[in-house]
């Protein structure tokens, strides 16, 4: 921790997954290495580091993110939601039984940034069509599927047909 | 008098071709699977690798005492420090170099530190001398007079050769009406698995050895790594935690494995290694690129008379499987179309390039790129429709080939014919031809390719075998325990429907464990599309014996004869009429409590005799052979390159559908992968370093970017698959990019021989054709 300790760290507050948090953070931790490293969610996942792949968005505030590009001390007084709080949302739980039923996980390590992008889509009306969950879906890398049964999932828990 | 108990009965109802869920995806969908990356062990340091800065050089001097004073650091090591041997399939590649450095991915030195960043700041501290070396990144130049030597001991720079022959070439080309002859030009790719590379090694207090690994070949790698380390394979044990992703990538071993062992074993701690996404584009394998040379031959009618056959692999520094591929490629070249008369010989040869490993397909997305253009070719100069002439040359059921490969079940006509009539394919392809001379920015073209893969396991070693143990518990829960890996394909869930057809107990009944050399059978590991084949016979042939053990205690009971008794929706009930005779929890748990309850069966399957191949390739790799055929459909951008997949029609015989949601996915997937490699992806190798280690340069398929699919089933029953299935793993990546060069030709007449199709390479290789036309006018 020699390192780590000599790094400026800041106070932060927050809402996670429907709780309060408040955490000493470095001003350089990003909010993937706070919900992953210091909190120890690790549904959230690191597979890029740069914004490319999708897997370890969260939702902050409503709006989807790729966490690994956030600070960390940026989510001081948002309310943030990882993979792991959503047991208790009902929508969620759909969207959740949808991606098992409809076969859109293989390997599963896309699947949690799929969950996340997929609520905000859904959460925020942009799920309306089959063209639009696939253009929503557009930052969410998965190697093993090929999208298709994701798509249906999303569509299934979205109520859309075409 | 009491009333008699009212007669129930208990419907037969099949599991197999059902739409099954995959077993281990609520926990996926939840986050709460935890990856080799989520893993942490009590105590535990990380590690981090220094790799060469240099291409090829001479290693002068390394100075580790900036890193070793750095606080927070445990262990420094460099190959001065180790006692180790070479690893790899040509065994030609030590985990730590001391001598020289062949490659920029090349591992130099090791530091095991309290934190990730500790770890990463004592490699920046190593200072290494080079003393630079002539590079040699141009595969046809490796084999020059004078050339730079990748390994002094290798004075030719030949990695492996392969030489298959039958018939006589000369005697084909004779009878032949048209040849054909063209170099192919296969590209680098790579995995990208979602999952990077990482391991866990932990000395235990008694000496024995854990690993936290996400290896396909569990069993095998136990005897590797303890050749490396001198130690008894007895003392090895290999943990799986779930996989983020495989496709071949991880049948090796790498050297970043046993130097985190190394290191583990200086430091007196477990050691955690993750890599980044940067090093897992640098260090991990590629796709074998290859150069490949064909010369194709038919008669008039369509008939084929011989291929001849050259490939050059650039081998890379080392030797992984990617040299091994030419074995499935030769495969490909002499029996997916009969043909009287082929030779085929191959080099592999070393350069400063990253190396090649094994990738899903095996070489035949390769080899089955350059055979299925020149059938086109051939069909389009000889006046036949392109269609019917790969109709006249396909296999049927019970041919033996020339190379010895005997195809008892085969689909193959059906699933050109199936494509032909679903996809409109010679109608189209005829309009679309008419089409391309008239004037337009936008064409579209049809292309269809088909392909032959092991789908019967695959006798590449000795033996081909998987085992089951198989326990039942007093409350007819069941657990199986297998040799067979799951890295996302389903495995688990395939294995526990095949139990549970047998057993009649749903699937909620069933724990499969796969993950732990200490507990599950051995086996040869997750590859070659052979795990539904082998382990799934492995499996039902345990849960069979649990069956008959079940049935005869019941008959006992019961006083009717066990042939007449069946296991159906958790009863024990009569055959003949679903009749339930009695609960099997409450069988099980008296039989428990009170007979020899026997309920821990076990299985081996090996794969059933055949002959083997020998030297000269000739013999039986597979005890099944899978069969496709995919076309698709395109629209080509003449002002920009851009390619636009539209359709792809898919036959594939599967031997029988058992879990259709996830044999649709295997497919879905694959074809993806495959679409990827013919248009997107592109791992820039230039002068040996990777130019575009990222997601933002390497170019994956996404969501928007799919194509609409057509999938069918041939079901060709195959009389050995467990249920009549065939392996389908690797089949749906191989055909798609000889389709797509094919639909490229017959939107715009261009052949392109070179991969990838990326609107650059599209636009060049239209615009030259242009220039060569008007030339020639």
């Amino acid at each position: 921790m020699s390192l780590a300790a000599e790094l400026p760290t800041r106070r932060i507050a927050f809402t996670l997954n429907g709780s309060p948090k408040r955490v000493s953070v470095p001003l350089t931790l990003s909010a993937l290495e706070l919900v992953r490293d210091l909190l120890g969610l690790t549904g959230t996942k690191y597979a890029c580091g740069e914004g490319e792949c999708g897997a370890c968005t969260i939702v902050v505030d409503g709006k989807s993110l790729n966490s690994c590009l956030a600070f960390a001390v940026d989510l001081d007084g948002r309310m943030v939601t990882t993979v792991e709080g959503v047991a208790s949302d009902p929508a969620l739980a759909r969207l959740r039984e949808a991606l098992v039923e409809a076969g859109g996980v293989q390997c599963g390590f896309c699947t949690p940034g799929i969950v996340m992008q997929a609520k905000y889509l859904i959460d925020s009306g942009r799920a309306t069509s089959r063209a639009a969950i696939q253009r929503g879906l557009e930052g969410n890398l998965c190697r093993c599927t090929g999208y298709v049964k994701i798509i249906d999932a999303v569509a299934q828990a979205a109520g859309v047909n075409a | 008098m009491a009333k008699p108990m009212p007669v129930r009965t208990v419907a037969e109802e099949s599991l197999i071709g059902k739409r099954i869920p995959k077993m281990d995806a609520p926990d996926k969908v939840a986050g709460r699977t935890r990856y080799v990356q989520d893993l942490n062990v009590p105590g535990q340091l990380h590690g981090k690798i220094l790799r060469s800065a240099r291409l090829h050089a001479r290693i002068v001097k390394i100075d580790t005492s900036k890193a070793k004073a750095l606080p927070g650091v445990h262990v420094v090591l460099t190959a001065a420090d180790v006692d180790q041997r070479p690893i790899g399939v040509r065994k030609d590649h030590m985990p730590l170099k001391g001598d020289k450095v062949r490659s920029f991915r090349d591992e130099i030195a090791a530091v095991a530190a309290d934190t990730p960043e500790i770890a990463e700041e004592a490699i920046r501290l190593i200072e290494v001398v080079y003393e630079d070396l002539p590079p040699l990144t141009d595969p046809e130049k490796a084999l020059l007079p004078g050339a730079p030597l990748i390994h002094e001991d290798k004075k030719d720079n030949v990695a492996m050769t392969f030489d298959y022959a039958n018939g006589d070439v000369k005697q084909g080309e004779a009878e032949s009406d048209i040849i054909v002859e063209d170099t192919f030009y296969l590209h680098y790719v790579t995995h990208c698995c979602m999952g990077v590379s990482g391991i866990i090694a932990d000395y235990q207090p008694n000496g024995n050895l854990l690993l936290h690994s996400n290896t396909q070949v569990p069993f095998l790698h136990k005897r590797e790594f303890a050749e490396i380390f001198g130690i008894d394979p007895g003392r090895i044990r290999i943990i799986q935690p779930p996989i983020g992703g495989g496709f071949g990538s991880k049948l090796d071993i790498y050297p970043f494995e046993p130097i985190v062992v190394f290191l583990a074993k200086a430091a007196g701690r477990p050691v955690k290694l993750v890599f980044t996404r940067e090093e897992e584009f640098v260090a991990s394998p590629t796709r074998q690129p290859v150069i490949l040379k064909l010369r194709s031959g038919a008669k008039k009618d369509g008939t084929l008379t011989f291929r001849d056959c050259v490939t050059l692999h650039d081998n890379g520094a080392y030797t992984s499987w990617g040299a091994t591929t030419p074995f499935v490629m030769m495969q490909t070249i002499s029996s997916l179309y009969r043909v009287p008369h082929c030779c085929y010989h191959t080099k592999a040869v070393y350069t400063n390039n990253p190396y090649a490993g094994s990738f899903r397909g095996y070489g035949n997305l390769q080899a089955t790129f350059a055979v299925e253009a020149h059938i086109d070719k051939m069909a389009d100069a000889l006046g036949l429709d392109a269609f019917e002439m790969r109709l006249k040359n396909a296999q049927d059921p019970g041919e033996v080939t020339p190379q010895g490969m005997h195809f008892k079940s085969c689909g193959f006509k059906d699933c050109l014919k199936t494509v032909a009539a679903r996809s409109g394919f010679s109608d189209k392809r005829h309009a679309y031809r008419v089409a391309e001379s008239a004037p337009g920015r936008y064409k579209r073209g049809i292309g269809m390719a088909s392909m032959l893969h092991v789908g019967g396991g695959a006798k590449i070693y000795p033996s081909d075998g998987c085992g089951t143990i198989l326990k039942i518990d007093d409350f007819a829960h069941v657990t199986v325990m297998t040799g067979a890996s799951e890295i996302g394909q389903g495995s688990e869930t395939v294995l526990a429907q095949l139990v549970a057809e047998e057993l009649g107990v749903p699937l909620s009944a069933i724990t499969i464990v796969n993950n732990d050399t200490d507990i599950t059978p051995w086996d040869v590991g997750v590859h070659a599309s052979r795990t539904t084949f082998i382990a799934g016979n492995a499996a039902i042939g345990a849960a069979r014996i649990a069956k008959t053990k079940i049935l005869a205690a019941a008959a006992k009971v019961s006083n009717i004869a066990a042939t007449d008794l069946t296991l159906r929706g958790g009863f024990v009930a009569r055959a003949a009429d679903g009749q339930v005779i009695m609960d099997l929890p409450k069988l099980l748990r008296s039989i428990h409590f009170q007979d020899k309850a026997d309920l821990v069966m076990t299985t081996f399957y090996y794969e059933p005799p055949s002959k083997h191949q020998d030297k000269e390739f000739k013999g039986d790799v597979s005890a099944a052979y899978a069969w496709a055929t995919q076309a698709v459909e395109i629209e080509v951008d003449l002002w920009t390159g851009i390619i636009r997949l539209l359709k792809v029609t898919a036959a594939h015989d599967v031997g029988r559908v058992l879990n259709r949601l996830g044999i649709e996915g295997q497919i879905e997937g694959g074809i993806v992968m495959g679409q990827g490699y013919a248009l997107s992806e592109d791992l820039m190798v230039r002068e040996g370093r990777i130019a575009n280690p990222n997601f933002r340069d390497y170019k994956l398929i996404t969501a928007p970017e799919i194509p609409a699919m057509d999938i069918s089933f041939i079901e060709s029953m195959d009389g050995e698959g467990p249920q009549g299935a065939k392996g389908v793993g690797e089949a749906p990546a191989i055909c798609m990019a000889a389709a797509i060069a094919n639909a490229i030709e017959n939107a715009t007449g261009v052949r392109i021989t070179a991969l990838p199709f990326t609107p650059e390479n599209v636009y060049r290789a239209l615009s030259s054709a242009r220039g060569q036309a008007k030339g020639a006018a």
